[in-house]
């Protein structure tokens, strides 16, 4: 029997099912934010990693060690909880995408292939060493295991981006004609892998990545350290964290800026968007937008909304010097992306990028008087702040591919159009809560397996007096009995 | 200037697409190989009750199972790289099936990496639920999907379900012939058993499916099912199997590997000689009809094939790293 019988012929009646399409999309969307977390760990992780290993073998300091021991094994968690979250990501674009596969093979099926032969194998096999064969292979091994391990993280997103970059500046290929469907022909590799829009994701996201991950150090090292002062190692790590974010997290910001002229050129649509701009003209800036009224939060236009304002700054922007530029608005287009996700998901982005410039800069001045685990206030602003690096890089891929709406291959492929004519509306809704259930479970567990190798990194530091609260915050509470 | 190094209009060879039908089902076959042992070591777990042997079987398992999935990711790009429609039907039209075996391997990787976080018997009772369940849905999916491939047959046919048995089975054959051969004595033969019920339910099945196949002509593979060089696959395997349970019985355990692992490959021969030249049969759709232009297969050919093999290379590093003895306490860390 045919499960889409099996399900299709009780559609209606004993569920309310979504739209194969929105059903699609809102499964894409939901299993790639879930995913891109555990991804952009090992790339931002990366770096801390390999640091620590080194250093370890090196120096043979315990600090080291315990660092070493401690982020390689939530390396391995993130890279397991990568490679389950991983695999569905490609197989949808085969389940729910088929025109999609069908028509951008050519050009998607190579980097896909070379992701996972180039980087997901050296990744896998040599973190098997990392974690289980300390033991087994020489000191060099061992820290050549871990900069390849972290090397593939590093090419692994690369070659996504070259997938994701081709899907918004699509280049080096031709439509043809193959088995009745117009497909995209490889024509040049070079212009298809390298488009306009790959240098500039490329080293957003890698940097977004160490951005996150180094807040993520900074609030578990600032945790620990709050719980036990002397805890040396930690001191280390929280330092280090602080210098990371000195250096990516104002570099975010000039980049992003010259980023978002480049998306104007190339994708204007997505940048009406990002400002909530209809008429076309000289466009202003809103640093600061607030709804008044709750029709302005769904549907955000400059008009409606209260804002601090930097006049035809927009055009200024935009056109890199001119205050007159012509900014084209969403009133020129048939079909627009869901604006007010892609507008408020972009203010989300930028005002944490500006929130963690702050914490950086606020982080090296203690650093510099000596007394940054000295400082309360700032352990708990770290804490507070340790996952809100993946809620800027989560909106930031929101206004990146809600932005992209209607495309699926911007100016060549609708979404709508790429999605499978078969599957049926209560397959993909079931499928859909399946995922969702799974997901959130996964999210919990991985939150679960940190605070317990918090609590054992306390545990095994040894008793010091509390300093007295209990934390209520994103972090474990770990109380001194545990 | 790639234009000089990678041909654009004709092939590197003219039988390129042939050649990549060819390696797109070598890493069909490594998956099934390498995971299948991985399911088999999942399987046989149920069978397993002290900690020390549960912990033993999760050391054997623990540093290899990501990398041998990862020949899961492979298959699946390179058919999308090489045979797009092929990779884009498959899924589609299999929708429920792929999803449900993403979601089985799911459960079965997490389940042994969150074992080890917490020593309380409940939550190492779940994780062993996932890591069972997962290994036990995951071939039977997986194989249901490859039935209803190569044989256009529906979800809950003999054929396809069938296939899917037989890829459980011939995981514990695998599964219990990779612990055997990893030394301990006394593991090894209360496994032997196992494997050799699994390799004698494997066998029958294989017969059963492809009498089926050749009374019902399902997606007219009878006639390959009957011509020689299938024929050739399957008294090879009847030979491997035989062959295995008397090595098993003889403790001759790292031989009974080998002949082990032959039955994935051979059942992986067997699904490329159905699939030849008619990649999709559920469409009719032949090799050639649903290969990528020149260019783009030149260009995997150039930059992946090499990389494939430097693959094989580590490959052969890692296991030696955790090759022989293996104890609960695993590899040390």
């Amino acid at each position: 029997m045919n499960p889409t019988a099996l399900f299709g012929a009780v559609d209606p009646g004993w569920a309310v099912a979504l739209s194969p399409e929105l059903a699609s999309r809102a499964q894409f969307g939901w299993t790639i934010s879930v995913h891109i977390i555990f991804a952009s760990l090992s790339i931002g992780l990366a770096p801390f990693m390999v640091y620590f290993t080194y250093k370890d073998v090196r120096t043979d300091e315990e600090r080291f060690a315990r660092l070493r021991s401690f982020w390689v094994k939530v390396f391995a968690a993130g890279f397991v909880m990568g490679t389950v979250t991983g695999i569905p990501m490609s197989f949808q674009f085969g389940t729910n995408f088929p025109q999609f596969s069908e028509v951008a093979g050519e050009l998607i099926g190579g980097p896909l292939a070379f992701e996972a032969k180039m980087a997901f194998f050296l990744e896998a096999a040599l973190l098997g060493v990392l974690l289980y064969g300390r033991e087994r292979v020489g000191d060099r091994t061992y820290v050549l295991s871990s900069a390849l391990v972290g090397f593939g993280a590093w090419l692994s997103g690369f070659w996504i981006l070259v997938v994701n970059a081709w899907m918004q500046t699509p280049r080096g290929y031709e439509m043809i004609s193959r088995n009745g469907m117009e497909v995209a022909r490889l024509t040049d590799p070079i212009a298809a892998f390298f488009t306009p829009r790959m240098t500039w994701m490329y080293v957003h996201m890698i940097n977004a990545s160490v951005i996150s991950v180094a807040l993520l150090v900074a609030g578990v090292s600032a945790y620990i350290v709050w719980k036990r002062r002397d805890a040396e190692a930690w001191n280390t790590a929280l330092r280090l964290a602080v210098v990371i974010l000195l250096v990516s997290a104002p570099l975010q910001a000039v980049h992003g800026d010259a980023y978002a002229r480049h998306v104007e050129d190339t994708q204007p649509q997505k940048f009406a968007a990002m400002e909530g701009h209809y008429e076309t003209g000289q466009a202003d800036l809103h640093l600061f937008a607030i709804p008044t009224s709750p029709d302005a939060i769904t549907d955000p236009r400059a008009e409606n909304l209260f804002t601090v304002s930097l006049p035809n700054f927009g055009s200024f922007l935009a056109s890199g010097g001119d205050f007159d530029a012509e900014v084209i608005g969403l009133n020129e287009y048939e079909e627009n992306p869901p604006v007010a996700l892609v507008f408020w998901s972009f203010r989300v982005m930028v005002g944490l990028g500006f929130l963690f410039i702050g914490l950086a800069l606020w982080g090296g001045y203690l650093a510099f008087r000596g007394r940054l685990s000295d400082s309360d206030r700032y352990l708990r602003a770290m804490i507070a702040a340790s996952p809100l690096g993946y809620a800027a890089l989560l909106t930031g891929w929101y206004v990146t591919e809600i932005g992209r709406q209607p495309w699926v291959i911007q100016d060549e492929l609708k979404t709508s159009e790429a999605v499978s004519s078969t599957l049926t509306g209560a397959e993909a809704t079931l499928t859909l809560i399946g995922f969702v259930v799974v997901y959130v479970g996964l999210v919990a567990t991985a939150l679960y397996v940190l605070k317990w190798l918090i609590r054992e990194e306390l545990r095994t530091l040894g008793r010091e007096p509390s300093t007295g609260d209990r934390w209520y915050g994103p972090l474990p509470g770990v109380s001194d009995d545990d | 200037m790639t234009e000089s190094v990678i041909p654009v209009d004709a092939y590197l060879v003219a039988s390129l697409p042939e050649v990549w039908f060819g390696v797109v089902m070598f890493a069909l076959g490594m998956y099934l190989v390498l995971d299948g042992f991985d399911f088999g070591i999942g399987l046989l777990y149920a069978t397993r009750n002290t900690e020390h042997e549960r912990e033993t079987l999760l050391s054997a398992f623990g540093p290899v199972w990501d990398a041998n999935e990862v020949w899961l990711v492979a298959f699946g790009t390179m058919l999308l790289a090489a045979f797009p429609r092929v990779y884009s039907r498959l899924l589609a039209d299999h929708y429920l099936l792929a999803i449900g075996f993403v979601l089985a391997l799911l459960f079965r990787g997490l389940g042994p990496e969150l074992r080890e976080q917490r020593s309380d018997e409940q939550w190492k009772r779940y994780c062993d639920y996932s890591f069972i369940g997962g290994s036990f849905s995951a071939p039977l999916l997986f194989g249901t999907l490859a039935g209803r491939w190569v044989f256009d047959a529906a979800t809950l046919s003999l054929p396809a379900v069938l296939t899917g048995v037989g890829l459980v089975a011939v995981s514990v054959v695998t599964g219990a012939a990779f612990l055997a051969a990893k030394g301990d004595p006394a593991l090894a033969s209360d496994l032997r058993p196992y494997g050799i019920g699994a390799t004698l339910a494997y066998l029958g099945g294989v017969v059963a499916l492809l009498t089926t196949v050749v009374l019902t002509d399902a997606g007219g593979a009878a006639d390959t099912v009957r011509s020689l060089p299938a024929v050739a696959v399957v008294g090879s395997s009847a030979i491997a199997g035989a062959g295995g349970i008397a090595l098993a019985r003889r403790g001759a355990y790292r031989a009974w590997l080998a002949s082990a692992l032959a039955l994935p490959a051979l059942l992986t021969a067997l699904i490329a000689l159905l699939l030849y030249p008619t990649v999709y049969p559920p469409t009719g759709l032949t090799l050639r009809a649903a290969v990528v232009s020149p260019l783009a297969l030149n260009l995997v050919t150039v930059l992946g094939l090499p990389v494939l093999l430097l693959v094989l290379g580590y490959f052969t590093y890692l296991y030696r790293v955790f090759s022989g003895p293996i104890d609960a306490e695993g590899y040390g860390s």
